[in-house]
């Protein structure tokens, strides 16, 4: 009888208690930033793993749901003769959503995971305790780094996303689909803020490195360390990162977008 | 060391590039570049005894033509009339009896302020007032005076 | 026993639990300075935990280890990592940072606690290098290397702070002959030639009783034995002689605990 309620309760247990070691993971990470302003290197050392590596699949990436916004934004304004809007929707879809939101979700997909990995396959082949003993701290050494450089390269990599994904638009409509040029970008300027969307979607990307790139090395850095925990840990970062944003996308719509 | 010095340069162009894409993503798609248009321009006032659905930052047109922006829109506590203020592009000199009128474009569009320029050799000046303004049509009043005219054509009949 | 301030390694009275199964139970040891000190026993027995709580990296349940004079659970972050800087450990993977070189994992402690210039690192680097005799190796990655070469490497890395200790948890485990007999005079001739204490926690009873000074035996949590090599050869001491002489039954039982065998194959 008291069976499932013992679980429900012992796997709530868990989860805060996760919750609790996330957390003071972070702060414990956060502690190290003085070691990163005084070893610039070990912070540039991690951006070029985790951001330039990356940037080959978001600029791609963005140049594909450019083109495919284009195509699909014409079809539909064409039937209300409004293809003159199609750089506000490519624009304003680009700005406000798919560029933060794709962005994370890919990063997630390509760093976040290679860093749970990483970090967790250094605990399991006992580096982080051999740091620990060599008198270095793994969480300044190993773990402030790589997670300012996730929450750095972000924005950057959700920046180039929507700027190559509204040339991709462009070029399918303006250049293929025949959309008026000067009203594709006219109509776009009029309709999309520096401030209610432009600031918003990097305020946006920034959160959503700060989230991604925490679970991906927390996982890591939590996983049990065998190959077996490792690859779970993996998986959990890539499918909790992916909910993570979401949800907190619509939450940061809510609040910014929202009246 | 030569492999870190790669590295760096390589983040370095990185950032470069990120931070390019967000600047142009501010100048080219955004309003930013209007705002600094917007800056340099000079301010003119006009006041009506109904601005509609009027805006901050709805265009101020000539002919069809965007040179302005609506900068700010307050109440005259007086004389309870809209005082809409806007920033016009310095190329553009208006006489200083120009019309300013509040249309809309297309049936349901956004509204803004059309000029009409005059014909008078003196032109207005940075904080300077138009005149002659026409009021936002209200489509209620329309109606309801469209309304009026028909019961009162029909009226006699009855 | 020797003199207190010839005991670099103090244990009184240690206890500690994993979850909720005991893993010491009680347990005095004295480390000699300059010593090739041994810890053997069983499998399982908790020798890694017990380099770990010396090492300060887990917190007993009661009971105090010293280290040189310092309580190590009891000092703060700080001093904690102080007395690490002069300690090393050799970890049984080896515990190789694989993102660096041969070249680069030596240097690493050096490059992290010193501001020596790089002609100086390069240096220190090669002679440590050469003394386990894997200079010629230094642009390898951990990858590239073999199980006792990596284990030579992170000796290197180990002895690169020059420390006053080091310890080498199961240093033996998966070598060929070749590479063993290698690892088993490095660690007897670097104790010596560096001034070192030694610890060497493992199960090969014949490598590691031809270099240590003195050896204990765990068992169940608790020393079942010590004594120099000579004196537990000659040991009457049932879990002793189970243990190096390789028996498959006795105190330590062949049978993991289990019900009777016949009811549980009749049931």
């Amino acid at each position: 009888m008291t069976a499932p309620l013992q679980r429900l309760g012992a796997a709530s247990l868990n989860v805060f208690a996760k919750l609790g070691r996330a957390n003071l993971f972070l702060a414990l990470a956060l502690t190290g930033i003085p070691e990163i302003l005084r070893r610039p290197g070990l912070l540039i050392r991690q951006m070029y793993v985790v951001g330039v590596l990356s940037v080959l699949l978001i600029a791609l990436s963005g140049l594909f749901v450019g083109m495919v916004l284009g195509l699909q934004g014409y079809n539909v304004l064409s039937d209300f003769g409004a293809e003159e809007s199609l750089g506000v929707m490519v624009a304003a879809s680009l700005v406000r959503e798919l560029g933060p939101v794709v962005t994370a979700l890919l990063f997630s997909g390509r760093a976040g995971s290679a860093l749970t990995a990483e970090i967790g396959l250094m605990k399991a082949t006992e580096q982080l305790s051999g740091m620990e003993m060599m008198a270095v701290d793994p969480m300044k050494r190993v773990i402030t780094p790589r997670l300012f450089a996730g929450i750095l390269s972000m924005p950057l990599l959700a920046g180039l996303f929507t700027y190559i994904g509204i040339y991709g638009g462009y070029f399918v409509g303006v250049s293929l689909l025949g959309v008026d040029e000067g009203s594709f970008w006219s109509q776009m300027q009029a309709a999309i803020d520096f401030r209610e969307d432009l600031v918003n979607s990097v305020i946006k990307s920034l959160a959503f490195g700060v989230i991604v790139t925490w679970i991906a090395v927390f996982e890591g850095y939590d996983a049990v360390p065998t190959s077996e925990g490792v690859s779970r840990a993996t998986t959990r970062s890539v499918v909790y990162s992916a909910f993570a944003v979401l949800g907190s996308d619509f939450v940061l719509t809510a609040l910014m977008f929202g009246e | 060391m030569d492999n870190s010095r790669i590295v760096e340069i390589w983040v370095g162009v990185f950032v470069a590039i990120g931070l390019g894409a967000l600047f142009l993503l501010a100048m080219e798609v955004s309003n930013l570049a209007e705002f600094r248009e917007q800056k340099t321009g000079y301010r003119l006032l006009a006041r009506f005894s109904n601005i509609g659905t009027l805006k901050v930052r709805s265009p101020v047109k000539i002919a069809g033509v965007t040179i302005g922006r609506v900068a700010a829109i307050h109440l005259d506590p007086e004389q309870y009339q809209a005082v809409v203020e806007m920033r016009i592009q310095p190329q553009y000199k208006l006489p200083d009896d120009s019309i300013a009128s509040i249309y809309t474009s297309g049936l349901l569009g956004e509204q803004y302020v059309a000029i009409e320029a005059g014909g008078s050799p003196e032109f207005l000046e940075d904080g300077d007032e138009i005149e002659i303004t026409q009021s936002a049509l209200v489509l209620e009043e329309l109606i309801g005076k469209f309304l009026v005219k028909t019961t009162e054509e029909s009226g006699p009949k009855e | 026993m020797a003199r207190s301030d010839d005991i670099l390694v103090k244990i009184r009275g240690l206890v500690f639990s994993h979850g909720r199964r005991r893993i010491f139970d009680g347990i005095d040891m004295d480390i000699r300075r300059g010593a090739v000190t041994a810890i053997m026993g069983p499998s399982g027995t908790g020798k890694t935990t017990l380099l770990k709580l010396i090492g300060g990296q887990l917190k007993p349940r009661s009971g105090t280890v010293e280290v040189d004079g310092h309580d190590v659970h009891r000092l703060s972050r700080s001093d904690l990592y102080r007395l690490r800087k002069r300690m090393g450990m050799l970890f049984q993977s080896g515990a190789l940072l694989t993102d660096l070189n041969v070249f680069e994992n030596v240097a690493f402690p050096l490059r992290e606690h010193t501001d020596l210039p790089e002609s100086m690192i390069r240096s220190l680097v090669l002679m440590k290098l050469e003394a386990v005799g894997l200079r010629g190796a230094r642009e390898l990655m951990p990858a590239q290397l073999s199980g006792g070469m990596a284990r030579r490497v992170a000796l290197a890395r180990a002895i690169a702070l020059d420390p006053m200790m080091i310890m080498y948890d199961e240093p033996f485990t998966g070598q060929d002959p070749i590479s063993m007999g290698v690892l088993v005079k490095l660690i007897r001739t670097l104790n010596d030639a560096l001034g070192l204490t030694s610890i060497v926690v493992s199960h090969d009873v014949a490598e590691t009783a031809s270099i240590s000074d003195y050896i204990y035996v765990l068992s169940g949590g608790r020393i079942v034995g010590q004594g120099t090599p000579d004196e537990l050869r000659r040991s009457d001491s049932p879990w002793v002689r189970q243990f190096m002489d390789g028996l498959p039954d006795g105190p330590v039982p062949f049978h993991y605990p289990a019900p009777d065998y016949r009811e549980d194959l009749l049931r």
